[in-house]
């Protein structure tokens, strides 16, 4: 896209973040360009969680500014918060799908909320959202607790796809799973984003996932955020940097 | 106008204007739903002028045109959305699953019977969980009164704390407010005869048999019996009891065991707080309403006090505190997968705890005037 080097989807300017006296970030700046998948890595404590929980406008940032499709999320209404929210998919590590309602019903709960669509829409838009993730047709009325790890994430999957969003958050999609579901939660994405054109920013620890499927990847480093693309990373000499692309795990993902 | 359909016979153009958004569904169905049932031959999806095409609305379109064709249809696309080629592909896959089987119907006294015999199976099996539930107490108690250690006395006294001394304050102005309100109605009546003194009897009766325990029970079963629960409830949730077996720990002896005897040791207490106080609210509107005085309300306390009637009231303390714990934490354990679960579960804890304070007083009043205690 011809606007993508100039206008990016997520803009962060100087962010800090501090819980009390402990600075999580310490001047961070990150750009996610149009139609990417950009990782985020870093250490356990680094802030990960904190910043996708700030990009979400779930947590106000103590300085700095975050321009999701250059709209500062700090002066936003509610109206224009909620059409922003409503512009973009999360999942959650741990799924966070409502217990209490069928998958199907949870991929229809945005919908419901958002559109007047009767019974028959809503049935047919939850099947295309099964089919997408590649969930069975029989998963529609199950609940979330009969439902393995797997495809609790690919249902959290098809629900933050529900209201069809160009941007995508995923957070540690494939933690937990064991690695044929993640390799195929890997494809499942690359696909979807190639078909969707979807930009996707994705924390994770899978190194697998990293190099299957990242374009850039950015790590949190002493509260700030160090961007390159994957083969630039592999150059890094940042101490943590380089420990964590050449420690042994890296290197039986990158060879493997 | 999303669709508009031209053409005759074995050629077919469909027009699709407009905007195309996930919005549109709605309307898009609708229109859909006008088509003719009876097209045949090439159909022309042309999405020249579709704006925003989102993949909701396609889905339909495609959906319905395979399905009100059933297979005699030709469909081909004209500047399609880039989006046709993985929804084209879905519905393939979904055509190639069978179709999922036709729920089996049945008449409604076929359902009736059904349920009536799911429900009287479920009662059942709950009343067995609940006996068993009551034999691993049991068999717990047992062994922990061989392993005095095991009584664990720090989680009692926290388990006290919370559901005695926090609730000190509450169940105090509930007494004191009660035995007012007891005192003042009574104090209508009786006056009309020229028997005021005898609110004194009425205060006291009311206040030590029956109204200190029973409101401090129900007060408790709803402050601590959904505190039992919910607490319980949620770490069945997170796996926190399956850790705890795991680790060969008993969550009986860890979790319900202290909570249970918390409230034993508890309730007498309360009750003894709220016998004190409803007697002061008595003694407070005697004096006030009744000009009784202080030394003449205590004098003729002593006169209308047999000497059970003080015990007659607290003996129920532990009874009713046994069903208010045991209620509470075995509805905890038996939360399971969901967090409706979990609020369906604390809601009968409460109502059921209740429920079973008051139909054990009632069982307590019976026995009580037939052995003339």
């Amino acid at each position: 896209m011809a606007q993508s080097a100039d206008n990016p989807v997520v803009r962060v300017r100087g962010l800090v973040n501090r819980f009390g006296s402990q600075v999580v970030h310490d001047g961070l700046d990150l750009e996610i360009r149009e139609n990417e998948i950009f990782g985020i890595v870093g250490g356990s404590g680094a802030g990960k969680s904190v910043l996708l929980r700030t990009l979400l406008g779930l947590r106000q940032p103590d300085a700095g500014s975050v321009e999701v499709y250059g709209h500062d999320l700090r002066h936003m209404s509610q109206a224009e918060h909620i059409a922003l929210v409503r512009s973009y998919g999360v999942t959650f590590q741990n799924g966070a799908l409502i217990s209490s309602l069928t998958v199907a019903q949870n991929i229809q709960l945005p919908l419901r909320e958002y559109f007047s669509l009767t019974e028959q829409s809503l049935a047919a838009l939850a099947e295309l959202g099964l089919s997408m993730v590649g969930l069975p047709a029989d998963t529609a009325g199950k609940y979330p607790a009969q439902l393995s790890g797997g495809m609790v994430k690919r249902a959290a999957l098809a629900r933050a796809l529900a209201l069809e969003p160009k941007l995508l958050f995923l957070d540690e999609p494939t933690s937990g799973l064991d690695p044929i579901s993640a390799a195929a939660f890997d494809e499942l994405m690359l696909y979807l984003h190639s078909q969707l054109r979807l930009t996707v920013v994705m924390i994770t620890h899978d190194l697998d996932t990293l190099f299957r499927t990242c374009s850039r990847v950015g790590v949190i480093v002493d509260g700030r955020m160090i961007t390159d693309s994957l083969e630039g990373m592999l150059k890094n000499q940042q101490p943590w940097i380089h420990e964590y692309f050449h420690g042994p795990r890296a290197r039986a993902a990158q060879h493997g | 106008m999303k669709l508009s359909l031209e053409g005759e016979g074995d050629d077919w153009r469909l027009l699709l204007n407009g905007d195309w958004s996930l919005a549109a569904t709605a309307s898009v169905q609708q229109e859909l739903q006008a088509l003719p049932k009876t097209l045949h031959g090439s159909l022309t999806c042309d999405w020249t002028r579709a704006e925003a095409t989102g993949i909701g609305p396609v889905w339909i379109l495609l959906n319905s045109l395979g399905a009100a064709a059933g297979g005699h249809l030709q469909v081909r696309h004209v500047d399609p959305p880039h989006t046709l080629q993985l929804l084209q592909r879905l519905q393939a896959d979904r055509h190639a699953l069978c179709a999922p089987p036709p729920e089996p119907s049945s008449s409604e006294i076929e359902e009736a019977v059904g349920n009536l015999g799911r429900w009287v199976v479920l009662q059942g099996t709950e009343g067995r969980a609940a006996i068993g539930f009551l034999g691993r107490i049991s068999t717990v108690v047992r062994e922990t009164f061989s392993r005095p250690r095991a009584l664990r006395p720090s989680s009692l006294a926290r388990h006290i704390y919370e559901t005695g001394v926090t609730a000190i304050p509450i169940v105090s102005l509930i007494a004191f407010l009660i035995s007012v309100i007891v005192a003042y109605l009574g104090a209508q009546q009786l006056s009309r005869f020229g028997a005021d003194i005898f609110v004194v009897d009425l205060v006291t009766i009311a206040v030590l048999r029956e109204m200190g325990v029973l409101l401090t029970a129900v007060i408790v079963a709803g402050r601590s019996g959904s505190a039992f629960a919910a607490e319980i409830g949620v770490m069945q949730l997170n796996e926190e009891t399956d850790a705890l077996r795991a680790m060969g720990m008993n969550p009986i002896e860890l979790l319900v065991l202290p909570r249970i005897l918390a409230l034993v040791i508890a309730l007498p207490l309360l009750t003894i707080i709220a016998d004190a106080m409803g007697l002061a609210g008595g003694g407070l509107l005697s004096l006030v309403n009744l000009h009784i005085p202080l030394p003449q309300f205590t004098a003729r306390l002593r006169e209308s006090l047999s000497p059970t009637t003080f015990w007659a009231g607290l003996i129920k303390a532990p009874v009713f505190a046994l069903l208010i714990g045991m209620v509470g934490t075995y509805r905890g354990m038996q939360v399971r997968e969901s967090a409706r679960e979990l609020g369906r579960l604390t809601t009968i804890a409460v109502v059921q705890s209740i429920f079973l304070v008051i139909f054990a007083d009632a069982l307590f009043a019976v026995l009580f005037v037939q052995i003339d205690f």
